[in-house]
């Protein structure tokens, strides 16, 4: 068995189908990869690498709705990546830290072959391939505009405007919005700094708070306040959180 | 205020216009009221300096009325009306200054006639002089500011072929069309050979249209209809164009690459942001006097809208309002699917009518 070599399973995600016929007749020279499925959005590849298992992406940056990037950070297994663009900075900034490798569009054969070198490599070295410090070094700076909540098998996109306040469960933060409620595993610290500073206030250890959401402050016991929101829903404020939060009134 | 007043030198010589006047008017009391130069000048000089002033007024009665053959008895009644009233005026100022004068010229100096019809009349035809000179002036400022305007609008046509021409050359748009090729030269090598004539046809036609102020509409809408043709190629079926062009309209001038960029954000923040895709609409029509030219795309709700799609439309707004002044206007306006860039243009046959001062 280890005189053959093992056949990897490539996932295939670009948006644009001629993008995906390229790459798929390139393959087709390479023995021992076999093309274990093709999505055309990010949706898709989220499922398929959860369903297909593959050991090797070739991944599209530029897509609607999800972008290649925020694929990554909705993945549940780590996966070697080979990032494919016709032109992208952060492909560059994420490579030097943990993608396989890149690819720019148009491409030829050598170069694809060179990737799946260096790809097997890894693979073959049983290196680590992190998908979460990936994607956490290729996203944009500044603010978060949308929350991306894996769930099973479904996306929501939150945009930060529909998020009334956040509270911090364990491992977990619990998103609330309009009534709704979304899990996803982060910590209320991390995803503090993520966050426009202006908008959202940690009001609490538990709880940081939509300012926009915020009707009034009432006092309750001693050195304790409790917040009142439009919708009426009470969330406690520390000492600590008010002080936070006269800074932005 | 008058341009005379604002600019020094010219007020210099402006007065110094009006000292042979005054010395005239004196020449005329000398005669009439058998006084000294001495004196006459004494009453003369101010009496021009006055009516130097009272001139200046008329620039405000110019700038009001425009000077239009269609005008012509309005404007003859309201200027000899305003010079009469102003002639009057200084007459009476002129008798005010000659009384204050009187008691230190043992009243030779009232002996000065200022009910004079000829000099009324003198003082009419003088302002009405003055009012002449104002509107060559207002004429020369006009010409002046066309010229300027018509600069401005060379810069901003040159700034869009730039523009245009960065979009063709934007990598995204350029790699992923290269890489679309590459896909079908062994997939469907004719349409990888229509492709590649399409490319070229697009970089080639910017950079004509791109020298020209304005191009009839139907050069505009050929570079539309390429560039969506190969943008079609990258998106296959999600990209679905459609016109809607009413026939008889092509030969319009319009100002050179005015729809590109609408049409390329249509594209990059409407059918890229779409899983299955959606319609890119070009509508163009005649609306009465108006020509409308108008780009609708599909949108995805759920897009947060990014910055940037504001500039290509701000600057063809900022184009439209140096070319047509308040004439034409620009609108944008969207629902839930659906973005919409609409263009009111006057309806012109004559591309010289188009761009005041530009020559190419």
């Amino acid at each position: 068995m280890s005189e053959t070599r093992t056949r990897l399973r490539a996932l295939l995600v670009d948006d644009e189908e001629l993008a995906r016929t390229v790459l798929r007749e390139l393959l087709a020279t390479h023995a021992d990869i076999e093309v274990a499925g093709e999505c055309a959005n990010g949706f898709e590849a989220v499922k398929a690498v959860s369903e297909l298992q593959p050991d090797l992406v070739f991944l599209d940056i530029q897509m609607p709705k999800l972008n290649g990037f925020e694929v990554l950070e909705l993945l549940d297994r780590d996966v070697a990546v080979v990032f494919v663009t016709a032109y992208d900075q952060y492909a560059l900034r994420a490579f030097e830290v943990h993608a396989v490798d890149y690819l720019l569009k148009p491409f030829g054969e050598e170069r694809l072959a060179a990737a799946l070198i260096e790809a097997r490599r890894r693979l073959q070295a049983q290196e680590r391939l992190p998908v979460a410090a990936l994607a956490a070094a290729a996203r944009p700076q500044g603010p978060l505009e949308r929350i991306l909540i894996r769930d099973g098998a479904r996306v929501h996109i939150l945009s930060v405007e529909h998020i009334d306040y956040v509270e911090a469960q364990d491992d977990y933060v619990l998103f609330h919005s309009g009534g709704k409620k979304y899990m996803k595993h982060e910590t209320l610290a991390n995803l503090e700094t993520q966050l426009d500073a202006k908008r959202f206030v940690r009001i609490h250890r538990s709880y940081l708070l939509h300012i926009e959401r915020l009707s009034r402050v009432e006092p309750y016991a001693k050195d304790s306040r409790v917040a009142i929101l439009q919708d009426g829903t009470k969330l406690p404020v520390s000492r600590a959180g008010y002080t936070r939060l006269s800074t932005l009134l | 205020m008058s341009p005379i007043l604002a600019n020094p030198r010219f007020l210099a010589l402006y007065l110094g216009g009006w000292l042979p006047l005054g010395g005239l008017l004196a020449a005329a009391f000398v005669q009439q009221a058998g006084i000294s130069w001495g004196e006459a000048l004494l009453v003369a000089l101010p009496l021009a300096l006055i009516h130097a002033s009272l001139s200046l007024a008329t620039w405000y009665l110019c700038r009001a009325l425009p000077l239009r053959r269609e005008h012509a008895v309005r404007l003859a009644v309201a200027h000899v009306g305003a010079a009469a009233a102003s002639s009057a005026l200084w007459l009476l100022l002129g008798r005010i200054w000659a009384s204050v004068l009187a008691p230190a010229f043992a009243d030779s100096v009232s002996r000065i006639e200022m009910r004079n019809p000829l000099l009324f009349f003198a003082g009419v035809l003088v302002f009405l002089f003055a009012a002449a000179v104002h509107y060559i002036l207002l004429a020369f400022e006009a010409s002046r500011r066309a010229e300027r305007t018509g600069l401005e609008l060379q810069v901003l046509a040159r700034d869009a072929e730039l523009r245009a021409l960065r979009a063709q050359l934007d990598p995204h748009f350029l790699f992923n069309s290269l890489n679309s090729i590459n896909a079908l030269v062994s997939v469907d090598p004719k349409k990888a050979r229509q492709m590649c004539v399409l490319l070229s046809d697009l970089l080639r036609t910017s950079l004509q249209v791109g020298a020209q102020a304005t191009i009839p509409l139907e050069q505009e809408l050929a570079l539309v209809r390429e560039y969506l043709g190969v943008e079609a190629l990258r998106f296959g079926e999600r990209l679905r164009p459609e016109f809607r062009i009413e026939p008889g309209l092509e030969a319009l001038a319009v100002p050179s690459l005015l729809l590109q960029p609408l049409v390329e954000n249509s594209i990059t923040h409407g059918i890229a942001n779409l899983v299955n895709g959606g319609f890119v609409r070009l509508e163009v029509r005649r609306n009465g006097a108006a020509l409308i030219l108008a780009v609708e795309n599909s949108i995805d709700p759920e897009t947060p809208r990014r910055a940037g799609s504001g500039t290509g439309i701000e600057n063809v707004r900022k184009r439209l309002r140096l070319s047509y002044g308040g004439r034409a206007t620009l609108s944008t306006s969207e629902n839930a699917e659906c973005f919409r860039t609409e263009i009111t243009l006057p309806l012109e046959l004559d591309p010289a009518t188009l761009t005041p001062g530009v020559e190419s």
